[in-house]
Formats: structure tokens, sequence, C-alpha cells
């Protein structure tokens, strides 16, 4: 299973890039003069998206460096381990949805410590896995597009990241037993 | 709420620097991230380029029409204010297809895409319609099939069974983004239509 899956994933991306244009053909659409024409807008929305991520980035960046991130961190394992959830696993819940790299290090650091089979591994491999960077993709996705009143957008987002960051706790739990 | 967000980050980073007594850390730390914007950004500039030109020949030769038509009717039911013609679908369609596949550099840009169609149909180009507040919430909880990056970590740390977390990833996944639409419904249900906007911005509670 595993392994038909990985094979879909390496060849989805190159029967993509030859199917569109080969079937395009058949319908007499100028395909090179097409793609021309469709990929000269990539580089003006690519610009648009730097004042949007350059904000977030610096907010981020700051927060890290400051050590504000680390004091959370550290504020929210004593309240994990009164919900008898491993301490470790929850500072990841509210690193998830502001940055992807951040979270990425910090799972792959626990996975480091105590164990890629470890509950404590699991846990964090389930959740990041389970959702994206809410922040980052609100930031390129409405940046894009100039979007600067973006309405219930991320309270929906990090609603969703909570309800995810819960179930996948608990679905560990289940699943691989306490 | 992005603006708290925003604010809260940079204050709090102001105070713990104090604290801590690293404020040319935090100084060095706000242009490095300002470069990663940038740097980011540019990054995208190829994927977007690329994808941007294949999906037009796929647009001209009605690829995306008969994509939206496919899978249309689940789509339709979430995107209700979307008309079912409209070049949009065949873009959201494209976009939740490269995210359930796994796709990452290929679903960006759908996004970016479908948003810029979905933005034709706003009357009011600074704020988001319930429609992209759709989207972005599908994109946030984006469902995805195998979290390859995570096999592939757990693999190096030499676990015995590195894809033991698909099932629980999928579930996580599903529950998350189930909680995003029906977040995203209720939203929808208490603020007025797309056609009318900007009354209820400013008001909107922030906190």
């Amino acid at each position: 299973m595993y392994d038909a899956v990985t094979l879909i994933s390496v060849w989805a991306i190159p029967a993509i890039i030859v199917f569109i244009p080969l079937y395009a053909a058949f319908r007499r659409v100028p395909v090179y003069e097409s793609f021309v024409d469709g990929a000269k807008g990539g580089f003006d929305t690519a610009i648009q998206i730097i004042p949007h991520l350059v904000g977030m980035m610096v907010a981020i960046s700051m927060f890290r460096a400051s050590g504000a991130m680390e004091a959370m961190v550290q504020l929210l394992e004593p309240l994990a381990r009164w919900l008898g959830v491993p301490g470790e696993v929850l500072p990841l819940g509210a690193l998830r949805p502001l940055t992807g790299a951040g979270s990425l290090a910090y799972t792959t650091e626990l996975i480091q410590t105590h164990g890629p089979d470890s509950m404590i591994g699991r846990i964090a491999s389930t959740i990041q896995g389970s959702t994206d960077t809410t922040l980052y993709v609100l930031t390129v996705y409405f940046g894009a597009i100039g979007i600067r009143r973006t309405r219930y957008a991320l309270k929906v987002g990090l609603f969703s990241d909570l309800v995810g960051f819960v179930a996948a706790i608990a679905i560990c739990l289940l699943v691989f037993g306490v | 709420m992005v603006n708290w967000i925003w604010l809260l980050m940079i204050v709090v980073s102001f105070v713990a620097a104090a604290v801590n007594g690293r404020m040319e850390a935090v100084t060095e730390a706000a242009f490095e991230g300002a470069k990663t914007g940038v740097t980011v950004s540019f990054g995208l500039i190829s994927i977007l380029v690329f994808w941007l030109g294949l999906m037009r020949i796929g647009e001209d030769a009605g690829l995306l029409r008969k994509l939206a038509q496919l899978l249309g009717p689940m789509v339709r039911l979430l995107f209700p204010d979307v008309p079912r013609d409209h070049p949009a679908m065949g873009y959201i369609m494209t976009n939740m297809s490269a995210n359930i596949l796994g796709l990452g550099n290929a679903a960006t840009p759908m996004g970016i895409r479908a948003m810029q169609e979905l933005q034709k149909l706003n009357p009011d180009p600074a704020t988001a319609t319930p429609a992209m507040c759709t989207l972005l919430a599908l994109n946030t909880s984006s469902i995805t099939l195998v979290p390859t990056t995570l096999i592939a970590i757990r693999m190096n740390f030499g676990s015995a069974h590195p894809a033991e977390i698909v099932g629980t990833t999928l579930i996580a996944t599903a529950i998350a983004t189930a909680a995003a639409i029906l977040a995203d419904r209720w939203y929808r249900s208490r603020k007025p239509p797309a056609s009318m906007p900007k009354s209820d911005d400013p008001a909107a509670p922030a906190a």
C-alpha cells in the first residue's frame, strides 16, 4: 500500500506535465503560446506576495529570537501534564499554525529524542502531518490577490487547527494504546 | 484578527527581549525575517510561472471545465455563490486534487489562481468574500493522503513502521477539515452575503 502510494506521487507530476499539453494539442490549442501566455502572470503574483510575507516573517522571526516562543513552550508543558497528555507535544499545537519550518524542526527533535515509534513520536508525526501552516497559507493566498481585510478566515483556520490537534492526540492514544 | 496577532507577536517579542536581554538578537532577527520573506517569495516565482503556464494550456483546452463538471456537485455545495461554469471552479478542483495527492508545490499556484478567479467576482477587492474564506479553510486544514515528509523523517530515525501514522494522520486531517467547513458555514450564516461585504467589516468582532 505504501509502495503503491509513493509510486503514484513519483509519477503524478510528470504524468500531468505530459498529459495536459498532449490533450490540448489534440484540441488544436497552440500549446507553447498558451503556456507562455499563462506563465507571464506568475512573476507579478509572486512579487505581490512579498510585502505580506515580509511582514509575517519579521514578526515570527522576532518572536522566536526574543525567547518568547520558548517561554510559550515552557508555559504549556505543565498544562499538558495536568491534562494527562505527554507534555512535550503540547507546544507543537501552538507552533504548528505559526511556522511550518519551526514546527517541523520541533517535531524532528521530538522524534529524535523519544524515538519515532514512541507515543510522543507518533503523536508529533500525526499533528505535523495533518494540517498546514495556517498563517503562511493565509498570507500567501490572500497576499497574492491583495486582500487586506481577511474577515473570519483566520479564526476558522485556527479553530480547525485546534480541533485537528486534539483529534490527533485522541486518535493516537486510542489507536496505539496508552 | 490578523492585525491583533501580528501586533501581539511584535509587542510580546519586545518585552521578552527586554526581560531576556536579547535586544540585539531581536533586531537582527527582524531583518533576517524580512530577508526570509523575500527569499520565500522569490522561491515561489519559478513554481508559479511554471504551473500557471501549464494550467493555462489546460484552461485553453477546456480541461478545467471538464474537471469542474466531473467533480462539481460536491464543490458547488461548498461554494454556493460561485457560478457553476465559472473558471474559479476548475481551479478550486485542481487545488483540492493537488492537496489530496500531496503535490504541495502544485497546490499553492492552483490555490492562488483560484483566488484570482474568485477576486473577479468580488465587489470589494480589499475584503475577502465568503468563497475565498471557504477555499482558505480547505487549504489550511489541507487533506493529505500521505504525509511523505513525515514518513521520510521517521525512516531516517529508524522507525520500525514509518508509515503507521498514515491512518491516524488521515483521520485527524479529515476531522480538522470537517471542523473548518462547519466553522466556515457557521460564519457564513451569520454574516451578510458577499454582495454587500462592506457594511460589516470594521465592526467584525476582532477578538
